[in-house]
């Protein structure tokens, strides 16, 4: 059991599908997506199994909800349209998670990027999986910052 | 000048804490964390995760008529 870097496939599919709006669309006559959709990070403990087959949001393995950490992480900042350099498109949130005065349920290393404008089965779908080292959090504030929104280190990169 | 800091005890005086720091480097992360301890028990840990890189997807085209 470990949680593992990476794009969930179902995210794939589901960008052909229209199924995420990670920016707005320009005016469009045939369908105008005005609204973008929002984003949550939820951490998951280092027992979990989070990875590219994870499809959807789920409370399994995810921080218990206790010690100022509640159930799907916090609402990602997203004030920055996805881009584009040469051939590559990126995306990333806009601005670090924090959590203040945490303490976490146990040690933690990977964070699930969900979308709460988009669900199946009454979950919402997931997007990405960025693990990092081994943390615990005890009365203390978590950052987690984003990389460089740009074509060679963006959260989400499609080239 | 008194710095307090947030433990499982309530805000404490630094002075009475000792402080320990670390740092995690790689191509993934830059992470910094550090913790206080009161006569052995850790009272304080926060963490500064900052990715360094996201994850990157390929598209690609078939030839049509190959």
């Amino acid at each position: 059991m470990a949680n593992t870097t990476a794009m969930c496939t179902s995210f794939k599919k589901e960008l052909l599908n229209g199924s995420h709006a990670l920016g707005t669309q320009a005016t469009n006559s045939v369908r105008t997506v005005t609204t973008k959709d929002t984003f949550n990070g939820a951490l998951y403990l280092v027992t979990a199994t989070i990875n590219s087959t994870t499809e959807v949001y789920s409370a399994t393995g995810e921080l218990a909800a206790t010690g100022n950490y509640t159930a799907k992480g916090a609402l990602l900042t997203n004030a920055t349209v996805p881009s584009t350099t040469g051939t590559t498109a990126f995306w990333t949130p806009s601005a670090s998670l924090v959590w203040t005065n945490l303490t976490s349920s146990g040690a933690f290393d990977a964070v699930l990027i969900i979308n709460n404008k988009s669900t199946s089965g009454g979950a919402e779908l997931a997007v990405s999986v960025n693990t990092f080292g081994s943390q615990s959090i005890t009365a203390g504030t978590l950052t987690l910052t984003m990389p460089t929104n740009d074509a060679t280190t963006g959260l989400i990169r499609l080239a | 000048m008194v710095t307090m800091i947030t433990t499982t005890h309530g805000d404490m005086d630094e002075a009475l804490l000792e402080k320990k720091t670390g740092e995690v480097n790689n191509d993934q992360e830059y992470t910094t964390w550090v913790e206080y301890w009161l006569k052995g028990e850790l009272v304080h840990r926060s963490a500064h995760i900052a990715l360094k890189k996201g994850i990157e997807i390929f598209g690609e085209v078939a030839n049509l008529g190959a």
